[in-house]
């Protein structure tokens, strides 16, 4: 459904362009306001509907197979970590009102550093363990699977 | 030219394209290179790029060895029975013994995952699949590489690697342009993480005019993994193995927790089930040892989605359509309706736009189902990508070459979709397989590896006139004509575009020809793409956007020749229901249990093809007992 721009909302802020993944999100050179360049390369992703501080983005679904009259809008809020959807059918029958978590988190925090972390011993370096492991892929004290501890071997061809 | 050239010099690791993988790459290599300088190139903003750009509802990655769900072997093993045999086991195996410390990172990262009350481990899906809250799966992930790497460019389309003027077939960095300034960029680098992306609208979409947006996988797809792989001369396996899905119609709505967690099934127009009817037939095609309806319902073997899309395809040819989703009986649960719509706005709210646009509620209507237009693509339910070699404890001989991860290209490395053979990665092993590849660059370097590097500047030269072409043709041939788009020197990358989909449609099986070709069709559609190739030397690029459009065109052009490649050297139908050779209409396992590699030649544009060994994991104790 590719996105259009409400004349009267846009401020031609650009934060819809800086974050389209298809990069269709364009400022109007006449009018100073964002509009998608190219409803075919939009996969109605509604990062830029999240993105604008306005609510001035909306989605009207593709031509070649939705009819008019619905809605679908969004609020995105990374402080309060939630995201709140309502859903209009074109026939005015349903009217939904969906809430989720987008983090468990204050947003940005829960991320490490690796450069300051303790660096990895020459003997993690030769093994096959990446960061973390291997205490992040099991409770107890064992070590990673290979091929030996879970008796397997590779063999070639059909049978197996 | 009126562009600057930003030279970034010194990287030990760069990272192209900051999806699933490349984030994980970069991520990990600070832990390994700590004093190492790593850059991230990404298309658009690292924020919201790539496949889960829009967010996504499930991990359908993740063993639970923890709480003693699965091990590593038995992910391969269902992958190998999804994919009819062709994967990677090591590869798999690797991505599998590793995969559980990336989802429980995810987990302190905020990223909210579901837990299962009773359990206190995560909500499952299905056997492989948990479920997540997860519309900021991207920015979150993204945090985390953004910490790791020293620099993030955004916008900048990566067009070629660049190679080692000292030492044949060894990577050196690569280029491109910032889409927002037009300038030409240079990564001079001592390796690369090619993690960007695989491959949609390369087959002609069943949707026209505005909805070819809405294709299954990111319209921002370029194949640009596959562009710059081959672009470089490494090595491609399994490039044939395109993937076709069934999902809700138009919307391309997820089925996966509709099937799995909703407990909704399919029925024919008529109301009736009909996948059984087809297995005897279909058994004749691809014999009992891949398809044993009786074997699977006793052991809930699944049955492999390319077969379970052959059904769904024979059945809406014999007439009986559409297809429908029962979802009537699931959606009268208030909590499970709710499931239901979350999914898609998690993921794919172009789907809940469709059903609030025609008044669909699956409460009181079964939505109708679709097979989607093929996608080429190497983390789903299919496993196109680079050959790579595999771990050093893991690997049999022919799979293994010093690095894991590491292409036949010296120092060029891939992740998530650009390295074949291990599908049923989705997000979290794309992630991990971009960890993996990072600490292998690492080591490479660290191994002494990448001494002695050195860049021309003719080949940095050759390459920025090479990258502005299209905006000098326009230039020059622009004026010839009055106005418009019709110009007899030039086209451009919307018409290239639409003549690369028909082309693979028609003679590639696209869903115009019900995934039908055969080996005429196949030279045909070869004979054309050369042609193609001929005429993206006159693609006209009106400004930078447009140059955008130019490079994914050619990226993609570049994937669909190694599709079609491939496609004519395996001269079996491996997987009926994604496509069909016509001419060689069974799975023929006595020549062709192997995986299919190939090699284009960057110099002369030339093929070659050959078959490399396809290794199982069998258990060590019923070998023997077998062979005693």
């Amino acid at each position: 459904m590719p996105t259009f721009v409400y004349m009267t909302r846009c401020d031609g802020c650009g934060h819809c362009v800086d974050i389209c993944p298809s990069d269709i999100m364009h400022i109007d050179t006449t009018t100073r306001r964002a509009y998608n360049i190219e409803p075919n390369m939009c996969w109605e992703c509604y990062s830029c509907v999240k993105a604008c501080p306005h609510q001035a983005i909306d989605v009207r679904g593709y031509a070649d197979f939705a009819p008019l009259g619905h809605s679908v809008r969004v609020k995105r809020d990374e402080e309060k970590g939630v995201i709140a959807w309502r859903i209009k059918f074109r026939n005015g029958k349903k009217d939904m009102d969906l809430l989720a978590p987008i983090t468990t988190k204050p947003w940005g925090s829960g991320t490490p550093q690796l450069r300051d972390v303790e660096p990895p011993t020459q003997e993690q370096r030769d093994s096959q363990l990446l960061y973390n492991e291997p205490k992040y892929i099991r409770f107890d004290e064992g070590d990673i699977h290979t091929l030996e501890s879970n008796g397997l071997k590779m063999k070639e061809g059909v049978d197996y | 030219m009126k562009y600057k050239t930003v030279i970034e010099d010194n990287i030990d690791v760069l990272v192209c394209g900051a999806g699933l993988g490349g984030t994980g790459a970069a991520f990990e290599a600070r832990y390994w290179g700590q004093d190492k300088k790593i850059v991230i190139a990404e298309k658009a903003n690292i924020d919201r790029s790539g496949a889960v750009a829009q967010g996504l509802y499930a991990i359908n990655c993740y063993m639970g060895t923890r709480f003693s769900e699965n091990n590593p072997e038995d992910h391969v093993r269902y992958a190998r029975i999804d994919l009819m045999g062709m994967v990677r086991e090591d590869l798999l195996f690797d991505m599998a013994r590793h995969v559980d410390s990336t989802v429980h990172q995810f987990e302190d990262w905020g990223l909210p995952l579901m837990k299962n009350p009773k359990t206190g481990s995560y909500l499952r899906e299905g056997r492989w699949q948990i479920m997540i809250h997860g519309e900021s799966y991207k920015p979150i992930v993204a945090d985390a590489a953004k910490k790791s790497a020293d620099q993030v460019f955004n916008r900048i389309c990566v067009t070629h690697l660049l190679m080692d003027d000292n030492k044949a077939n060894r990577v050196a960095g690569a280029v491109g342009f910032n889409v927002r300034t037009g300038n030409y960029h240079v990564f001079k680098s001592k390796t690369v993480v090619v993690a960007a992306g695989g491959a949609s609208n390369i087959f002609k979409p069943r949707s026209v005019g505005e909805g070819a947006g809405r294709v299954w996988y990111a319209p921002w797809s370029s194949g640009s993994a596959y562009g710059l792989l081959i672009g470089a001369g490494a090595k491609m396996t399994q490039m044939e193995n395109r993937i076709v899905l069934a999902r809700f119609k138009d919307g391309y709505g997820p089925v996966g927790a509709y099937f799995l967690h909703l407990k909704t099934y399919t029925q024919n127009g008529l109301g009736e089930e009909y996948e059984s009817k087809w297995w005897p037939s279909l058994q004749e095609i691809v014999g009992k040892e891949y398809l044993d309806p009786e074997a699977s319902h006793l052991s809930h073997r699944p049955i492999p989605t390319c077969l379970r899309n052959h059904a769904f395809i024979q059945e809406v040819n014999a007439g009986r359509g559409p297809i429908h989703m029962v979802t009537m009986e699931a959606f009268q649960d208030p909590h499970l309706e709710e499931i239901g719509w979350h999914n898609f706005l998690g993921m794919t709210v172009g789907q809940a736009v469709l059903w609030a646009s025609t008044d669909v509620d699956p409460k009181y209507e079964n939505p109708e189902l679709t097979t989607s237009e093929p996608y080429v693509m190497g983390s789903h339910a299919t496993g196109c990508g680079a050959w790579c070699s595999g771990p050093e404890d893991l690997s049999p001989p022919e799979y293994y070459w010093g690095y894991n991860r590491m292409t036949t290209v010296e120092g060029l490395f891939g992740a998530g979709d650009a390295v074949g053979g291990t599908p049923h990665a989705f997000s979290s092993g794309s992630f991990t397989e971009g960890r993996l590849a990072a600490k292998a660059a690492c080591k490479y370097i660290d191994d002494g590896k990448a001494e002695g590097i050195k860049v021309s500047e003719s080949q940095i030269e050759k390459r920025k006139e090479e990258i502005y072409k299209p905006m000098e043709t326009y230039r020059v041939f622009r004026n010839e004509i009055t106005a418009g788009s019709v110009n007899p020197n030039y086209i451009n990358p919307r018409q290239a575009l639409d003549r690369l989909q028909k082309l693979m449609d028609e003679y590639a099986g696209g869903v115009t020809v019900s995934y039908m070709t055969n080996e005429k069709l196949l030279n045909i559609g070869l004979k054309k793409l050369k042609l193609l190739e001929e005429d993206l030397e006159k693609v006209a690029a009106e400004n930078i956007h447009e140059l955008l459009r130019a490079w994914e065109i050619k990226h993609r052009h570049l994937a669909s020749e190694a599709v079609v490649q491939h496609t004519l050297f395996r001269k079996e139908t491996r997987w009926p229901g994604y496509y069909y050779r016509g001419d060689h209409m069974k799975v023929d396992d006595e020549n062709w249990h192997v995986l299919t590699v190939s090699r284009r030649d960057p110099e002369t544009g030339e093929y070659t093809m050959e078959k490399a060994p396809c290794y199982h994991l069998v258990d060590v104790e019923k070998d023997q007992a077998d062979a005693a």
